[in-house]
């Protein structure tokens, strides 16, 4: 029976003390540290060699796709040289072999909200690519049968968006206050 | 049905007293490859069966039938469109989103402190679980640590709602075969549970106990010998289940070699929880990746062989049998001391303090009306929960709201097994391997 303390996280990684000088790479892709996690920021381009890279590495299970709307919160800490745009998508990968996790945060420009495809290297992304395109209006190119998942097929909008008008539906009780 | 010991456990996971059971990565691949080929999937819009539109089908014998959303069988509200050729299920899809409410939406509408309101209402079945991975990542967020005491009871409380969540899937799983009086059994055992858990935290279900810093109250006077008497009482009943299942020539004809899947399969889904441990691959984030006090504690992580619904009905059985051993060392290792952090940045004053002094009033409406504030930046913590890794990932923009909750929820992403798992089965096959995937569409819609 170990007598470690109690742990509240169960992927407490040592994150190094002293941070070198030189920039923090995974892969040659900038990298960070959020409370003892490991966090990497490819681009967009970037994004699925690294998802396969990481997957011959024993990264073979990918726990999580969801999106983020930075849109009231756009000054947020990122490495340096990762240009803040408004939408994340943020993957959670896991290594069964070094019982760890990694979170890739990839930045998504509101212009163009188009992200290369996770299906071919994990094909368990397919309904959380769902989700993150019915809620935020990301597209992700290369997905079988990206289509609304959550809401209604012929739902107009992408209600986790920051900017969405969520009183937009009348209330249908009586007395309700009207928008 | 085998089990790898918590205490041997070697610097590799994979390895179980069976021998090796990893992955080489070449294997999964395979699996990705075959995933994709394969179309267990159908890729089809409902608008596309609504307007009768000819249907693009493998020939004219098959055609399109839809089980659900109110069917019994589906637990909850769960629509799958299946493509038959007479009896064999040759393509579906699950069709989801009906208990759909915006929780995440709600997420960051709520405080930090009442969150826990609105997760626990997730999965209604065990809803301790995602209180417990809100705290923990709201905890981590603020950089705090809970005390022993409150470690402890979060274990004790997860152990036993482990146990209840476990109870219920074997009441519904006899119900959805057609063994009536198991459902009568899990539900009269389950509802003892409950009774515990109502007498702690004052209601049945969506408990709203775990909070960030801790519990929301001790243990009441008593809860001891409620425990006892619970674990007593419970051994023998799930003997009793033994009896009536577990070898009955039909139970077994109806869940062996049905709705099988291999280890390679769940990988590449991102399958988490007992459908990943009945293909023989020993993963629990309790022994592999504890959290809480799970490393101080002995137990074996349940793995199957052939990864059928057989296996998968066994493994929660002999779950319930380690939660128990698990209760029992919680028992006499309870520490003393406080049950939430005493921390005046997140915990309220004690309501004797409140009468004495003017700034534990003013603090305590301050703590209620506004929350309290948690730093800048961006967590995920998870726990095993029944049904899998369920995950919580939260940004903090510096305010007392979440700016950003989202819950990985297991039975989300395990539901995506069913395709693969209905492949080539029967119809009536279709209704055990739902069954077997436990999912409670709380939270799979959210």
């Amino acid at each position: 029976m170990s007598d470690t303390s109690p742990t509240d996280g169960a992927d407490e990684v040592a994150e190094p003390t002293e941070h070198a000088a030189e920039p923090d790479l995974v892969h040659g892709i900038a990298a960070s540290w959020s409370h003892g996690q490991r966090v990497v920021h490819p681009s967009r381009a970037e994004l699925v060699a690294l998802v396969k890279t990481m997957h011959d590495d024993g990264y073979m299970m990918c726990l999580d796709l969801c999106g983020a709307d930075y849109l009231d919160h756009p000054g947020r800490t990122l490495p340096e040289g990762i240009a803040p745009e408004r939408f994340e998508v943020v993957v959670t990968l896991i290594s069964h072999r070094e019982a760890s996790r990694v979170r890739l945060r990839v930045q998504v420009p509101e212009s163009d909200p188009v992200v290369p495809s996770l299906f071919g290297v994990h094909p368990g992304t397919d309904a959380m690519e769902r989700e993150v395109f019915d809620m935020f209006g990301i597209v992700f190119e290369g997905h079988p049968d990206l289509t609304r998942i959550l809401m209604p097929e012929d739902w107009v909008g992408h209600p986790l968006r920051k900017d969405y008008d969520s009183g937009r539906i009348p209330v249908q009780f009586k007395g309700a206050p009207s928008r | 049905m085998t089990t790898t010991d918590h205490l041997h456990q070697t610097e590799d996971p994979s390895l179980t007293s069976e021998g090796r059971q990893g992955l080489a990565s070449s294997d999964v691949n395979d699996a990705i490859a075959r995933l994709i080929e394969k179309g267990a999937v159908l890729r089809l819009a409902e608008a596309d069966v609504a307007d009768e539109t000819p249907v693009e089908v493998a020939d004219e014998e098959s055609m399109i039938i839809n089980m659900g959303p109110q069917h019994p069988s589906t637990h909850g509200v769960l629509r799958i469109m299946l493509e038959l050729r007479g009896e064999t299920v040759l393509r579906s899809k699950p069709i989801i989103g009906y208990l759909h409410t915006g929780m995440e939406w709600t997420g960051e509408e709520l405080s930090y402190l009442q969150g826990c309101t609105n997760v626990t209402r997730m999965d209604y079945a065990s809803p301790l679980f995602s209180e417990l991975a809100f705290s923990l990542t709201v905890e981590k967020l603020l950089d705090i640590e809970v005390p022993d005491r409150a470690i402890w009871i979060r274990m004790l409380m997860t152990e036993m709602n482990r146990i209840s969540s476990h109870l219920l899937f074997m009441a519904t799983n006899g119900m959805d075969l057609g063994a009536v009086s198991m459902m009568l059994y899990g539900w009269r055992e389950r509802e003892e549970t409950l009774r515990f858990l109502e007498k702690v935290t004052g209601l049945r279900m969506n408990h709203n106990y775990i909070r960030p810093g801790g519990v929301a109250a001790d243990l009441p006077d008593g809860w001891r010998d409620d425990v006892l008497r619970l674990m007593d009482m419970i051994p023998p009943r799930l003997d009793e289940y033994d009896t009536l299942l577990t070898g009955q020539p039909i139970w077994r004809e109806r869940l062996q070699g049905v709705g099988v899947i291999d280890t390679e399969t769940c990988m590449a889904l991102g399958t988490t929880g007992p459908i990943l441990r009945s293909t023989g691959y020993a993963w629990d984030l309790r022994r592999d990746m504890p959290y809480l006090a799970y490393d101080q504690v002995e137990f074996d992580v349940v793995v199957g062989t052939f990864g059928d619904c057989f296996d998968r009905y066994a493994i929660r059985l002999q779950e319930i049998r380690e939660s128990i051993r698990i209760v029992h060392q919680i028992l006499d290792r309870m520490p003393k001391g406080d049950y939430r952090i005493q921390d005046k940045k997140v915990t309220p004053p004690p309501r004797g303090r409140i009468d004495e002094s003017m700034e534990a009033l003013i603090h305590h409406f301050k703590i209620f009306t506004e929350g309290f504030k948690v730093p800048e930046g961006e967590a995920y913590c998870a726990v095993e929960s029944p049904r899998g890794e369920l995950g919580c990932y939260i940004v903090s923009d510096g305010s007392s709201h979440p700016y950003r909750m989202h819950i990985r929820g297991p039975s989300f992403v395990n539901l995506q097994t069913l395709p693969h798992l209905m492949h080539g089965a029967l119809i009536a096959d279709a209704v055990a391997i739902i069954s077997s995937v436990d999912p409670i569409l709380g939270e799979v819609d959210r």
